[in-house]
């Protein structure tokens, strides 16, 4: 049998079909488009935040103190110990003498900045400053380089950056209870327009068994029906997608409150987007037919 | 060719309509399958279509194994069997035309194949000339017709006619059987089940007679007894 024709039978089976069950195709769509643009949704904020996330791994350090009974020799063979501590991206070293000029430059401009420049040597330690790798592993960063011998001490402030993990975490976890709902309920609506379209076509369904038309043959006009729905609503839910997002983008550029947030422009992302719309729209689309199918077509 | 060799059907509700039916179907045969409503006569037709299984005995059908073929397998031997409803099945929103491409299609004919085998049915049914027109458009002869020709589009073996004229006026059902007569003598084997006595006994042709489940007279040019 040619391959090349039975799909093209497929193909124009199942659009016809959609548009025969134009309410129930509909819905179908409507709820696929729903389902992609809140996952999208979520995924964009996510894919941002962790851009932010980023930024601030980059920009976020703590302090390790070195021992004060430690000489500068021995301070600075600690940075080697340093770097092999898992998580640890980077250590740079300050002695306490440019700590000490770099505090008193901070309080340059203050009024008692004679105070702060003469502050004696002993009150500063030698220290590294360390970036990670994984800001959500900052705890655990710190505790083992607490354990480092020949380290006294820290300072941190890890709140921000657990804030921010958690933010992302929570958008994360409802963006997946979301998407697994709304999936579920799109498996179950293009189950229904299929298993309705196999009730309309039951006496030609019944007809082409009795010709000895294939299992694949009767079945593959549905299975065309439900990618093309799927593939539809991926199409809607991209573009609609696509207006939110900009629009979206748009506010948070020229809005104040916005001002240390960058967005990601869509033009990098939208083939990812599409890509990824496109994939879910045709595994739900293929699976609710398949199992409609499955259970109405036991040929 | 078909072969029911001591078949007995049990349904799960628990009616017996088998007790035991061996019969034997040679290709190029013309036969009629008789009997009284509820003796059995669709369920044979359904085990021979492979809709049903026997609860024992075997089948053997155009050289398939139906007690033992595989479900990828039964497509195939369907393809051997053209089938003729009382109702006569066609689809209502599809031309005469479209009803027998229909048809063809379902078990892979090419455009080409198509285009040269429907006039050529067409024909042979007394159709020529109306493939445009809509079932909703033809008298129930016509329709018959219609339903013979898809059942012979495919170029099956043999054609089974489940009650064909059951819906036809007495001269109308005359001519059906007469087109199914013609079409046995150009070769296809021929199972018409009927409980319609006076057509019956107006072709003198084998007459298989069934009740409660059991065949109760076989005779080549018999007669259907309806006492």
């Amino acid at each position: 049998m040619n391959k090349s024709r039975n799909l093209s039978y497929y193909l124009s089976e199942g659009f016809h079909s959609i548009f025969t069950h134009g309410l129930m195709s509909f819905a179908a769509v409507c709820m696929i488009v729903a389902c992609l643009l809140i996952m999208g949704s979520f995924s964009l904020v996510a894919l941002n935040l962790e851009r932010e996330l980023g930024n601030l791994e980059r920009d976020n350090e703590f302090l390790a103190f070195v021992d004060e009974s430690y000489t500068r020799e021995q301070a600075l063979a600690l940075q080697t110990v340093l770097e092999a501590v898992p998580n640890v991206s980077q250590v740079s070293f300050t002695g306490k003498e440019e700590a000490k000029v770099n505090y008193a430059d901070q309080y340059a401009s203050d009024a008692n900045a004679a105070l702060y420049s003469e502050l004696p040597d002993e009150v500063f330690r030698d220290r590294y400053s360390i970036h990670m790798e994984d800001i959500s592993q900052m705890t655990q960063t710190i505790r083992a380089v607490d354990a480092v011998e020949g380290i006294a001490g820290h300072r941190a402030a890890p709140e921000i950056a657990e804030g921010f993990v958690m933010i992302r975490n929570v958008a994360a976890g409802v963006a997946l209870v979301l998407i697994l709902m709304l999936l579920a309920i799109s498996l179950f609506i293009i189950y229904n327009t299929i298993k309705l379209g196999t009730f309309t076509r039951r006496e030609e369904i019944a007809i082409m068994k009795m010709c000895g038309a294939t299992n694949g043959f009767v079945r593959g006009p549905f299975i065309f029906e439900g990618m093309l729905l799927g593939l539809a609503g991926a199409v809607v839910a991209f573009f609609l997608q696509w207006g939110v997002y900009t629009l979206i983008a748009q506010a948070i550029d020229t809005g104040e409150a916005f001002q240390l947030l960058t967005v990601i422009p869509f033009g990098e992302m939208w083939p990812r987007v599409l890509g990824i719309f496109a994939g879910t729209g045709l595994v739900v689309g293929t699976g609710g037919s398949v199992m409609a199918i499955r259970k109405f077509l036991q040929v | 060719m078909i072969r029911l060799l001591d078949i007995q059907k049990t349904y799960d509700n628990g009616t017996k309509a088998l007790k035991g039916v061996s019969l034997r179907i040679d290709d190029g045969e013309f036969a009629f399958l008789v009997g009284p409503s509820g003796s059995g006569k669709s369920t044979i037709i359904k085990l021979i279509t492979g809709e049903i299984h026997p609860s024992a005995g075997r089948i053997m059908v155009n050289g398939y194994n139906l007690t033992s073929i595989r479900v990828n397998q039964l497509p195939y031997m369907r393809r051997t069997l053209g089938v003729i409803f009382q109702d006569f099945r066609l689809i209502d929103k599809k031309t005469v035309w479209e009803n027998l491409t229909f048809a063809m299609r379902a078990v892979g004919a090419s455009p080409r194949e198509i285009r040269k085998r429907i006039p050529y049915v067409l024909d042979l049914v007394g159709l020529a000339g109306k493939g445009d027109r809509y079932p909703g458009q033809l008298s129930g002869g016509e329709q018959q017709r219609v339903a013979i020709a898809r059942a012979l589009v495919n170029n099956p073996q043999m054609i089974i006619a489940d009650e064909p004229t059951g819906n036809l006026d007495p001269q109308r059902s005359l001519e059906i059987m007469m087109l199914l007569e013609k079409i046995n003598e150009l070769g296809t084997t021929m199972l018409v089940v009927t409980h319609e006595k006076e057509l019956v006994n107006r072709f003198s042709k084998r007459v298989i007679a069934i009740e409660n489940g059991r065949i109760i007279s076989d005779e080549t040019g018999g007669y259907y007894k309806n006492e």
